[in-house]
């Protein structure tokens, strides 16, 4: 049972006919570790991070998300790996504005069935306490609509968290957020992920954060077909 | 259940947009249905004008033509039976009533039927239902009695005992009155929603009386007059019927008597069974139904292409929402199912409220219709053509909800999770 989290080789990848995007030789990412992924605008980020959830199909070389081998899956079989195993937090905008909070962070459970079977309690126990651990409890049956930024990114990283899945992959999470508070968001997803046992890939263009994380992966470095202009950040 | 409930959500977060394009899908099919109940009231008011009867004689001549002046008052026959003829064959053993009909004269447009009182005992409509007086009216008995159609006593203000002038001719310009000739209002019908209401009723021997001194088809020359009076003391003979109504005692004896009447050798006969030359007219009108209803169709499509638009114009805000659902797991068929859902709900949620608010309309409306246009609509459950509207409409909601679903299904799949704004 000692598969990676991730473990990506020789990915290749272009949109089309159109240049190689992605040329990652070795990737891989330990179950539990925290990893801060760097890397400028046109180092293959959003592509990196499709292929990881399973949207975009790999061209060639082997992704492998928790041994189960993206190459060999239909879309179909990816997305219900993805609503089972991975939680992803956006940039912002992660809330379905004509859901409440609970509804928000419950929602992979309706989705999955595998994911909500892992929940040990009743899914409202569970989402009231990943909104206790986060600080947002007082906020459950609220429209999402009534909440600060910070607030829906905390909401945002509850959905992430329910049912507890294995990856965890947050896009920038906090570049919306002021300098003070994203780190005490990382600190609660931490814990919290801690607690659930959850790898955590996290996206993003602010080395301050870069000292919380025990790894740091910078893309240009990995991907070889990262733009020359990108390697100098 | 999760797609529902997020169909149902997402309608309900753009509630104004969604509500009128429910209110246009409800109206469409509020107007669809409404029109075939209009429709199926129009044909069984027209079929049921005459019941029980089992065949209408007259002159030979066009089916049609019979049905229109012996049952709905309208056109003019071309020949008469003579009166001989008429009481040969009532006296058939075959026959069990007759209702005889004399027509030809008219009052301020209002038709002028000579009959006896077997039309008041004997005549159908509506399958069991008899003309009845409105309390303190009898049937006309003397020559110048007279009873009226509700419609002609309601139109014209008339109350029992008023007197009347009958006037020669049906056309309503007339200036041959028979003004020597009063008549006096005994009866006035009660409402019927068929033609009787528009009729005025006087006893065969009173047709006669007008027109005794009358000489093919002349008034009588001055001085020779024969005044009511004298009409009075005088034993009228009656010479002839315009046509007659027919009950026979068994149905199998209905064809022996249509054929015994079409093939009668004193006098160029004809007789017609009611129903079926009530289905012959009624088809000559089909195309003007068939037009209605194609109309009605096309206002369906109308608005369910309202809720087309409605629901592709949302697709763009939207594709945020998408890209959510799908980094927590949703494939591209679960957005396209989410769509489609949306569609449905308002196809459904449109036609439960169409089919709602036709029923309290036709609750509203129904004694008026019958009042104003003597068109009884009979609130009955959904009929099986309109269950089969019903499920056109739910698989064109379908059809139609496709077309932005596809949409949404492209969409997501070229986003991915990209977050577009």
């Amino acid at each position: 049972m000692s598969t990676a989290a991730v473990e990506v080789k020789d990915l290749k990848f272009a949109y089309g006919k159109g240049p190689t995007v992605l040329d990652v030789p070795a990737l891989e990412i330990a179950r539990g570790e925290r990893v801060f992924l760097h890397g400028p605008s046109g180092s293959g980020k959003t592509t990196l991070l499709g292929i990881l959830a399973g949207i975009v199909a790999p061209r060639s070389g082997s992704v492998k998300i928790l041994g189960r081998d993206f190459g060999s899956m239909t879309g179909t079989a990816r997305d219900r790996f993805r609503g089972a195993h991975v939680g992803y937090v956006f940039q912002m905008f992660n809330l379905i504005p004509y859901l409440d909070v609970r509804a928000n962070i419950q929602l992979p459970l309706g989705i999955s069935k595998e994911r909500a079977a892992r929940v040990k309690g009743s899914p409202d126990e569970e989402a009231r306490l990943l909104a206790a651990h986060l600080g947002i409890e007082a906020f459950l049956d609220r429209p999402v609509t009534e909440l600060s930024v910070g607030q829906q990114q905390r909401v945002a990283a509850a959905r992430a968290l329910i049912g507890s899945p294995e990856l965890i992959i947050a896009d920038e999470p906090t570049s919306a957020l002021d300098t003070d508070r994203r780190e005490a968001f990382l600190k609660v997803l931490f814990a919290e992920a801690e607690r659930t046992g959850s790898s955590i890939l996290f996206v993003s263009h602010d080395h301050t954060l870069k000292p919380l994380f025990p790894r740091v992966i910078s893309l240009g470095d990995v991907n070889r077909a990262a733009q020359p202009a990108g390697s100098a950040n | 259940m999760l797609t529902l409930r997020l169909a149902f959500l997402s309608l309900f977060n753009r509630r104004l947009t969604s509500f009128l394009t429910l209110l246009s899908v409800a109206l469409s099919v509020a107007l669809l249905i409404g029109v075939e109940r209009v429709r199926q009231g129009a044909r069984e008011s027209f079929a049921n004008t005459i019941s029980q009867t089992d065949l209408i004689v007259g002159a030979k001549g066009g089916t049609i033509q019979l049905l229109l002046y012996a049952v709905f008052r309208m056109g003019s026959a071309t020949a008469n039976i003579s009166y001989d003829t008429y009481q040969k064959l009532a006296a058939d053993p075959d026959v069990a009533w007759t209702i005889p009909y004399s027509l030809g004269d008219s009052h301020r447009g209002f038709r002028v039927v000579g009959t006896t009182k077997d039309f008041y005992e004997r005549y159908r409509y509506r399958r069991d239902k008899k003309p009845e007086f409105a309390p303190g009216g009898k049937a006309p008995a003397g020559y110048f009695d007279v009873a009226l159609g509700a419609d002609v006593a309601d139109r014209l203000g008339y109350k029992l005992g008023d007197r009347i002038i009958l006037a020669h001719g049906v056309a309503d310009y007339t200036i041959q009155k028979h003004d020597d000739k009063p008549f006096t209002v005994v009866g006035i019908l009660e409402k019927t929603a068929t033609p009787i209401d528009r009729s005025v009723y006087i006893t065969l021997e009173g047709m006669e009386a007008i027109h005794v001194d009358w000489g093919d088809g002349a008034p009588p020359m001055p001085g020779q007059e024969v005044s009511a009076e004298t009409l009075l003391q005088r034993e009228l003979k009656i010479g002839a019927i315009t046509a007659f109504l027919l009950g026979a005692k068994t149905r199998m004896d209905t064809l022996k008597l249509q054929r015994m009447i079409n093939e009668y050798e004193d006098e160029p006969l004809m007789a017609v069974i009611p129903g079926v030359a009530l289905s012959e007219l009624w088809d000559g009108l089909s195309y003007a139904e068939d037009g209605l209803r194609v109309v009605s169709l096309f206002v369906v499509v109308v608005g369910l292409l309202g809720m087309l638009v409605s629901i592709y114009n949302s697709l763009n805000e939207r594709r945020r929402e998408m890209a959510i659902l799908r980094s927590v797991g949703a494939g591209p068929r679960l957005i396209f199912t989410l769509m489609i859902a949306e569609s449905l709900l308002l196809t459904v949620a449109g036609a439960a409220l169409g089919v709602v608010a036709m029923y309290a309309l036709l609750a509203v409306a129904q004694p008026i219709v019958e009042k104003q246009f003597g068109l009884f609509i009979p609130i009955s459950g959904l009929s099986v053509e309109e269950y089969v509207y019903l499920a056109v409409i739910f698989v064109l909601g379908l059809a139609l909800g496709a077309v932005p679903a596809g949409r949404a299904y492209r969409n997501t799949l070229h986003d991915g999770l990209t977050i577009r704004l």
